[in-house]
């Protein structure tokens, strides 16, 4: 699993709730047997539908922050929709709430999941749509803080952020529980 | 101190527990396929690991799969090599794999428990979010990613946080031409898709005891539709009947002892639960979704409500608030998916398609859940009635409910379903989903218009 501490990047907004993970990846890409090759087909469906869709507006390519509403990742257990959002380049999501198994697949990838409340958020996505937004992540002292000088702490499991500072994964921890 | 159902097999399966850390939990079943397994084998071979307990684990060919009678023939060069992928996967760690010679192969959450394999007071995974189904046996199942596919294959055991609990009573009993389809879809637009969010819910009341194990397992299955990690009933007479004899049950005096165990599981009188919920379902009508998630449901009779924040939902499904849900015109009808795609909703469909003709402009798919169902409805002559009704019976898979294959609705045309979701695209780029019970998908498909049985 790769290591996070921190990170610094420009935000995309994504105004919706229950994003669903059919939306994320759509069921026709996950019939490859390799981990990588997802990134193209994030948010495919939506993308062909809307030509104003915000992941087809280019001024925001080279976004890592990804700022949404609540229960972010419902349906699907498909761990491909991590794949997809990481290998387009997504390192954080700043939303209300995720669905339980995406936050579980999400720990286990080095994809940092934090949660603010929907007042926060709500601000941040519409200053992002105005114009370029920055965003510093910092997970060791758990605070996210904006181009505009906003600061906001968030809690973070103690368990989970010890293994994304050092990238360590579940299963050498689990081998070592069952010896 | 009393504990409820969810709470005694979750202690029965802490392996260990630091402080601060989450549970490393049991697990004591495993049910693979081949749209989630093939990265998770990968991995095990990248660090040269092993599957710990090949016996308790058990894989089949359901998603990525033709529905059509050459199904051997698999065009699709990525799931043909998916499926070639899990064979020798499985061949080469040992584990049973349910193929399409075996007499067993389907849905992984209608072959499990068919073959006895789902027990009561067991954890149970997937890499499948809709593997709560086999809660309906009294099991803790709930589906999980791929990595930690990985980590069941390699220790049998994964890292989990305790969940909340959640009680849902149902009140009543369920009226005429409605089924545990439109229950849980009721219990659904109650509390929202994220409304169990967090917990793991144990389902009671009348209607629930006098229910089917078919039945139940539609019930459990949708709990991922509220949020919920997973959904559970306690189990019984009904339960242990169905078991039976089972190829995977326990027999002869294990079968006894288990059965001792199996009635130690329900919750004990005056157990606490995060949070508690009640369903009047006394009069209770069949339920059909309006929108793009399956919150957005309502009774058959009922307009189509004015709701915040749903203009995308309008715009896709192309209806309005105000409209009726009935009557609006279909063009396809689907029954499966591992919901409703067992042997006593097939029988449903065909008492209502008896005699009748599926209207010249719908298309209607009626795919068993699995081989064994398929082979019952052949017996029971099902499959004449559907033919001669003018619907196309098909070989065992998911098809239609994801069209990962080649059942895919087309684009703008719209589809009544017995799946479990209605998500943007989930049945094809464009198409559009109405979830329903089966006898409402059968009723709407002879109508060529959604309508209930009640109506014909």
């Amino acid at each position: 699993m790769e290591k996070f501490t921190g990170i610094t990047s420009q935000a995309i907004g994504l105004d919706m709730h229950h994003v669903d993970t059919d939306m994320i990846i759509p069921a026709q890409y996950l019939t490859q047997i390799e981990r990588n090759g997802y990134g193209e087909y994030l948010f495919q469906r939506l993308r062909e539908q809307d030509a104003d869709f915000i992941f087809n507006d280019l001024r925001y390519q080279s976004a890592k922050v990804l700022l949404t509403r609540s229960n972010f990742g419902c349906g699907s257990s498909r761990e491909h929709a991590i794949w997809a959002l990481m290998q387009a380049g997504i390192r954080v999501i700043v939303a209300e709430s995720y669905s339980d198994i995406f936050y579980n697949n999400a720990v286990k990838n080095g994809l940092l999941l934090i949660s603010i409340e929907a007042k926060i958020i709500n601000a941040l996505i519409e200053k992002s749509k105005q114009a370029m937004l920055m965003i510093s992540v910092d997970l060791h002292e758990q605070f996210i803080m904006t181009s505009t000088g906003e600061r906001f702490s968030f809690d973070y499991e103690p368990f989970r952020k010890a293994c994304l500072l050092k990238g360590q994964d579940d299963l050498d921890y689990l081998l070592e529980a069952t010896r | 101190m009393p504990k409820n159902i969810i709470e005694k097999i979750w202690d029965a399966h802490i392996h260990k527990q630091r402080k601060g850390h989450p549970v490393v939990l049991t697990i004591d079943k495993l049910l693979l396929h081949e749209v989630t397994s093939a990265q998770a084998f990968a991995e095990l071979r990248r660090r040269k690991l092993t599957v710990r307990h090949p016996e308790r684990i058990i894989a089949t060919l359901d998603h990525s799969i033709p529905t059509t009678s050459d199904r051997n023939n698999i065009v699709d060069i990525n799931a043909k090599l998916q499926v070639e992928t899990l064979r020798n996967n499985t061949k080469e760690f040992g584990i049973q794999l349910y193929d399409f010679d075996s007499g067993h192969q389907g849905i992984v959450h209608v072959t499990g428990p068919e073959l006895g394999f789902t027990l009561p007071g067991e954890t149970i995974v997937c890499g499948d979010s809709h593997t709560a189904t086999h809660g309906a046996f009294g099991a803790l199942a709930f589906g999980i990613g791929t990595s930690e596919v990985t980590h069941v294959l390699a220790t049998s055991t994964i890292l989990q946080r305790k969940p909340k609990t959640m009680l849902v009573e149902f009140i009543g009993s369920l009226p005429e031409h409605t089924s545990s389809k439109d229950m849980i879809m009721k219990l659904i637009a109650t509390i929202g898709v994220a409304g169990a969010k967090g917990h793991i819910i144990e389902y009671t009341g009348e209607a629930i005891r006098a229910m089917s194990m078919e039945s139940r397992m539609t019930l459990c299955n949708m709990s991922i539709e509220c949020g919920a990690r997973a959904g559970l009933i306690a189990p019984d007479e009904i339960t242990f009947d169905y078991l039976h004899n089972k190829p995977y049950a326990p027999k002869k005096s294990e079968w006894d002892k288990a059965i001792q165990y199996w009635k130690t599981l329900g919750s004990d009188v005056d157990c606490y639960y995060d949070n508690v919920v009640q369903v009047d379902i006394s009069r209770l009508k069949p339920m059909v979704t309006w929108g793009i998630n399956p919150e957005q449901a309502i009774s058959i009779n009922q307009i189509i409500p004015n709701i915040e924040d749903a203009e995308q939902a309008y715009q896709y499904t192309q209806l309005k608030p105000g409209w009726r849900i009935k009557n609006q015109a279909i063009d396809w009808a689907f029954i499966g998916s591992c919901t409703n795609g067992r042997i006593e909703d097939l029988r449903i469909v065909a008492n209502i398609l008896q005699g009748q003709q599926v209207a010249d402009a719908v298309r209607m798919y009626i795919v068993p859940g699995s081989e064994q169902v398929r082979q019952q409805a052949i017996t029971e002559g099902l499959d004449q009635i559907f033919s001669e009704a003018g619907a196309e019976f098909r070989m065992p898979g998911c098809s239609m409910c994801l069209a990962m294959n080649a059942d895919k609705v087309p684009e703008g045309q719209r589809c009544i379903s017995t799946s479990n979701r209605n998500f943007i695209g989930r049945q094809g780029p464009g198409s559009i989903t109405h979830l329903a019970s089966p006898a409402t998908v059968a009723a709407s498909a002879i109508k060529g218009a959604i309508c209930s049985a009640e109506d014909l």
